[in-house]
């Protein structure tokens, strides 16, 4: 891995060779009253133009601290980023002091989160908070900047963008609402977005129009994209590739045929096996004995070993580094072969 | 799906960045889990209530037990030596002599008692009244709440120095009770809209849903499940005006119209000594040190209480 | 799960209106939400009926309605013959014992300030008559170790408990008074994927040692499925299909059903090209403003102008083996990837 050296913001363009956005070996801690919670251990990961990444995991797993790691938005303290890189480009963020980032965060690298009710401001309309973008980046005129949003809220498919323009978010169902936020986060043609769990929060139908509607955005203008998710019905309609995350640690990485067909760590084969089907009606749920780690207290060695049915010494002993399985895969189990081969432990 | 401690909107909720897991025993667990307990346990380590806590028992055994710190009885009028009238601290007198050539430290000493005395009295009360009918009035909601609303707004329009001066006028004799009662019922609104307003939160909570599925009563679900959990702000509310109520009775007592001669008030010991200030300055010093401290105290408590009681740090 | 015997529950015709009001001191009624506009349903003994739908649907105002927590505006809720839709006093406290609820959030469905074995032991404390005083501890405990928890815990406060923990004690609570009937609002969807298996389990074991009927109501199709054995499909609160968990699933009638299920991900990449994608247009309307005719009409790819003057009732359409509310109701299987494209 290339070691960057003086910062600078990132350069317009791709460098020879790198990819558009690597996670290196990030590690976030948040000090708290109760002692050191270590949120991230060590995470890497890394995104190319017009890829989409899943990144999986529950409560706990650090999935959504490493997004906001990203785009800067920790606070700082109680937070802080010990070791690791974020390179973007090439130019390591967390190096760059703060004014850079700023001009960064939301023009190169753009966020959307689960609930746009509460990320967007009551106050103003929307077509204010959608033309803020140009306002403040490009120094865009009101009418101007008006005038984008509208176009903005058009690809977006918003109904009826011109007259909506002037209303306000309250006015608008949790769909719409999400798809303004979707238009406030691509307004300035980011290169990368991260949309951390963009759907939860939405029904069914309007998910499926959501998650297209980011589809058909991405395709449109290579955007490398980032979803943070625990679904892995919407991880299989949508990825490339995924990061399993367990306890603050990645524990596989593969393309998406790959992790579905034959995963190569406990949790994820538990997880998949765990998750009723529309399509099956099966006899009974497989379901991963015990409950998530305690960040103030992670078991020693692996942490997902209380939990493990392939579970042997080592394990408790020793945490597993990400074992390179393919050219395309990596898992963190020791015992990652039997895994694979479907032998239940 | 997240850390969150209460999922916004009934699905799931944002997740919650790094803070530790609901539901993990904290590495030295005090006995007592509840919430009560735990909120103690947090108190007894914070410096600002160890400090307030200090602070008020020591005045608080100065109003109960005051022949402990001077063998000087200021209610006897023998005590006092016109001829030693406003003299300096002294080996005799430790905080000098007012007007009267009363002992000044003695007195201070004594008026304690009627300052906390109506501090409170006057919290237990409005507590007491405006936390019932908060409790009924958020709890049964329609007429009666809306009248109680009405009524209680028309309460806050009132000034309350003038609204104090107009009640203590009607009673005419000044002493503790007339006090309390003044200040009462001019502050009972407030407890009021504070537990009818934590009534409404936690009448709309699940576990007041699952009671009634349950085929709790009306009294089962208020007093068992609403009150416990609706009570904390007002316990915060109600500790913190404790040292309001201490300072509204020595200004009442300072303009002549709370406590009179010869009940002792730290109030009534300053405007004693105002228009001599100049040659005396302790004679006013003294007692509002002494008042000033008190006041604060309490503040500082309910602060603490208020602190240690806040769900959202829990 | 077999599901034999009588109805236990029977739902007529429920409806429930919400009025819009307008005016403080003298309200006039500008308006209602129309949350639950005529559902009818059985439910027997030791089955589960899973009910689906999305928000404003109605599903969970129609859990209130069974519960006994909302009055019906009108229609009937009969639990064993005994009506309960209007029933006061000793009679519905009563009826209470049959018919219990488990809620969707495990972190504010319990009492902070009680103690677990105070909040399991609460409907005795309720409900004299179900045990003695001696009694309680023993069951409080007894029914801790059915959900799978530790009998020594009794003294401990819910937050020092996980959500799948405390989602267990809910339903510890809800089997106190040996109901037949359990109303399930969404228990599983606030708890993390890992946990959710751990509960849908325990649930079904109950429901077969206890012979209890569930009603499960839900938005997420995968678990229902799992879960159910008959199913009905809510749409801005009516119900536009019901039949066997077989029948909506593999063979949807209802055109909404069509796009409900097509709209669910399959975590299954292999099929992904190949499961056909019906995208609905636009919000759904509001129910305080509902569409007349056909509610999902101003969705529907296959609305006619019929579908505008008149409501489908629920009945079984031809070429169909169940019950849906469309003119122009077809099976079409949607969830399966199709073969050879």
């Amino acid at each position: 891995m290339k070691r960057t050296s003086a910062p600078t913001v990132p350069p317009e363009e791709a460098p020879d060779g790198e990819p558009l956005l690597v996670v290196d070996d990030l590690h976030v801690e948040f000090v708290t009253r109760q002692g050191v919670v270590k949120a991230v251990n060590g995470v890497s990961y890394s995104l190319n133009p017009g890829e989409t990444l899943a990144v999986l995991g529950e409560s706990g797993s650090g999935k959504s601290v490493t997004a906001q790691a990203i785009m800067g938005i920790l606070d700082s303290p109680p937070a802080r980023v010990p070791r690791g890189e974020i390179r973007f480009w090439g130019t390591n963020l967390l190096a760059l002091p703060e004014e850079a980032r700023t001009r960064v965060r939301g023009r190169r690298i753009a966020m959307i989160f689960q609930d746009a009710l509460s990320a967007l401001n009551p106050v103003f309309t929307v077509g204010d908070q959608i033309g803020e973008m140009f306002r403040v980046h490009r120094g865009a005129s009101r009418r101007d900047a008006t005038k984008k949003a509208i176009e903005l809220m058009d690809r977006v498919r918003i109904p009826a963008a011109r007259q909506r323009v002037h209303d306000y978010p309250h006015q608008f169902s949790g769909g719409m609402r999400q798809r303004i936020m979707i238009a406030m986060s691509i307004a300035l043609d980011p290169q990368v977005l991260i949309a951390d769990e963009p759907t939860t929060a939405l029904d069914v139908t309007v998910q499926a129009q959501i998650m297209e509607l980011l589809g058909e955005l991405r395709r449109e203008s290579e955007m490398g994209l980032i979803l943070i998710t625990h679904d892995l019905g919407v991880v299989a309609d949508v990825a490339d590739k995924i990061a399993v995350m367990y306890g603050g640690r990645i524990v596989e990485n593969a393309l998406v045929h790959d992790i579905y067909r034959r995963p190569a760590h406990p949790y994820t084969k538990g997880l998949l096996a765990s998750i009723p089907r529309v399509d099956q009606k099966g006899r009974e749920l497989y379901a991963i004995k015990g409950m998530p780690p305690n960040l103030l207290d992670m078991p020693t060695g692996c942490a997902f070993h209380p939990r493990c049915s392939y579970r042997q010494d080592d394990c408790v002993v020793e945490a597993p580094p990400l074992y390179e399985i393919g050219p395309t895969r990596a898992g963190a189990c020791h015992h990652w072969r039997e895994v694979l081969d479907g032998s239940r432990g | 799906m997240s850390d969150t401690l209460v999922p916004a909107g009934g699905k799931t909720g944002r997740p919650k960045h790094g803070k530790p897991r609901r539901g993990t025993r904290r590495a030295k667990a005090p006995k007592d889990a509840s919430l009560w307990g735990d909120a103690w346990y947090d108190l007894r380590r914070r410096p600002l209530f160890v400090g307030a806590s200090f602070l008020i028992t020591v005045l608080v055994v100065m109003a109960v037990f005051p022949s402990l710190f001077t063998s000087v009885n200021p209610f006897d009028a023998r005590s006092c030596e016109l001829a030693d009238a406003r003299l300096g601290m002294s080996e005799a007198h430790w905080f000098g002599t007012d007007n009267l050539g009363c002992d000044i430290y003695a007195r201070t000493v004594h008026g304690a008692r009627n300052s906390i005395v109506v501090g409170l009295a006057t919290t237990v009360v409005t507590a007491l009244v405006g936390g019932l009918l908060g409790l009924f009035a958020g709890f049964r909601g329609g007429a009666l709440d809306t009248l109680l609303s009405r009524i209680t707004e028309i309460f806050f329009a009132i000034p309350s120095i003038l609204g104090a001066l107009l009640i203590l006028a009607v009673f005419r004799t000044g002493n503790v009770w007339t006090v309390m009662l003044a200040l009462a019922v001019l502050t009972w609104p407030m407890t009021y809209r504070i537990m009818r307003a934590a009534v409404i939160t936690a009448k709309n909570q699940d576990y007041v849903l699952a009671a009634r599925a349950l085929g709790a009563s009306a009294w089962r679900i208020m007093f068992r499940h609403i009150l416990p959990n609706a009570i904390a702000s007002v316990i915060v509310v109600a500790t913190i005006n404790l040292g309001y109520f201490i300072a509204a009775e020595a200004g009442l007592s300072f303009l002549g119209v709370g406590l009179r001669s010869p009940d002792i008030s730290w109030g009534l010991m300053i405007s004693d000594a105002r228009e001599r200030f100049l040659e005396a300055p302790w004679a006013l010093l003294f007692p509002a040190l002494f008042l000033s401290l008190t006041v604060l105290a309490f503040i500082m408590l309910g602060d603490a209480v208020r602190d240690a009681l806040d769900p959202k740090l829990r | 799960m077999a599901a034999a015997g009588e109805p236990i529950l029977e739902v007529r015709d429920l409806v429930k209106h919400f009025p819009l009001t307008q005016g403080i001191v003298l309200r006039r009624q500008v308006g209602a939400i129309k949350a639950v506009d005529g559902v009818s349903f059985d439910l027997r003994r030791g089955e589960t009926l899973g009910i689906v739908g999305e928000s404003g649907c109605g599903k969970s105002t129609l859990a209130k309605l069974l519960m006994a927590l909302e009055r019906p505006t009108s229609g009937s809720v009969r639990i064993n013959g005994h009506q309960i839709a209007d029933a006061k006093g000793r009679e519905l406290k009563r009826a209470r014992r049959n018919i219990q609820m488990v809620m969707q959030d495990p972190y504010t469905s319990l009492n902070p300030r009680m103690t677990v074995g105070d909040i399991i032991g609460e409907p005795f404390e309720i409900h004299r008559e179900v045990a003695p005083r001696g009694d309680r501890r023993r069951r409080v405990q007894e029914l801790l170790e059915v959900v799978g928890l530790d009998p020594g815990h009794v003294n401990r406060y819910p937050h020092q408990f996980s959500g799948g923990q405390r989602q267990r004690i809910g339903i510890a609570r809800g089997l106190a008074l040996q109901p037949e009937i359990i109303v399930c609002d969404e228990p599983v969807s606030a708890l993390d994927v890992s946990i959710q298996a751990q509960v849908v389990n325990l649930l079904e074991r109950l429901q077969d040692e206890f012979g209890l009927a569930y009603v499960f109501i839900a938005h997420d199709l995968s678990v229902v499925r799992h879960i159910s054995d008959r199913v009905g499909v809510m749409y801005l609160g009516k119900m536009v299909e019901s039949g066997k968990d077989t029948e909506i699933y593999d063979r949807p009638a209802h055109p909404y059903t069509q796009a409900l299920l097509s709209a669910v991900p399959v975590p299954d990449p292999e099929g992904r090209e190949r499961r056909e994608r019906i995208i609905l247009r636009g919000d759904p309307p509001s129910p305080a403003n509902p569409p007349s005719g056909c509610r999902f009409r101003t969705r529907c790819w296959k609305a006619e102008e019929i579908c505008a003057v008149e409501e489908p009732p629920l009945r079984v359409r031809p070429g169909t083996a169940h019950a849906s509310a469309c003119h122009f109701a077809e099976t079409h299987d949607v969830i399966h990837a199709r073969e050879g494209v």
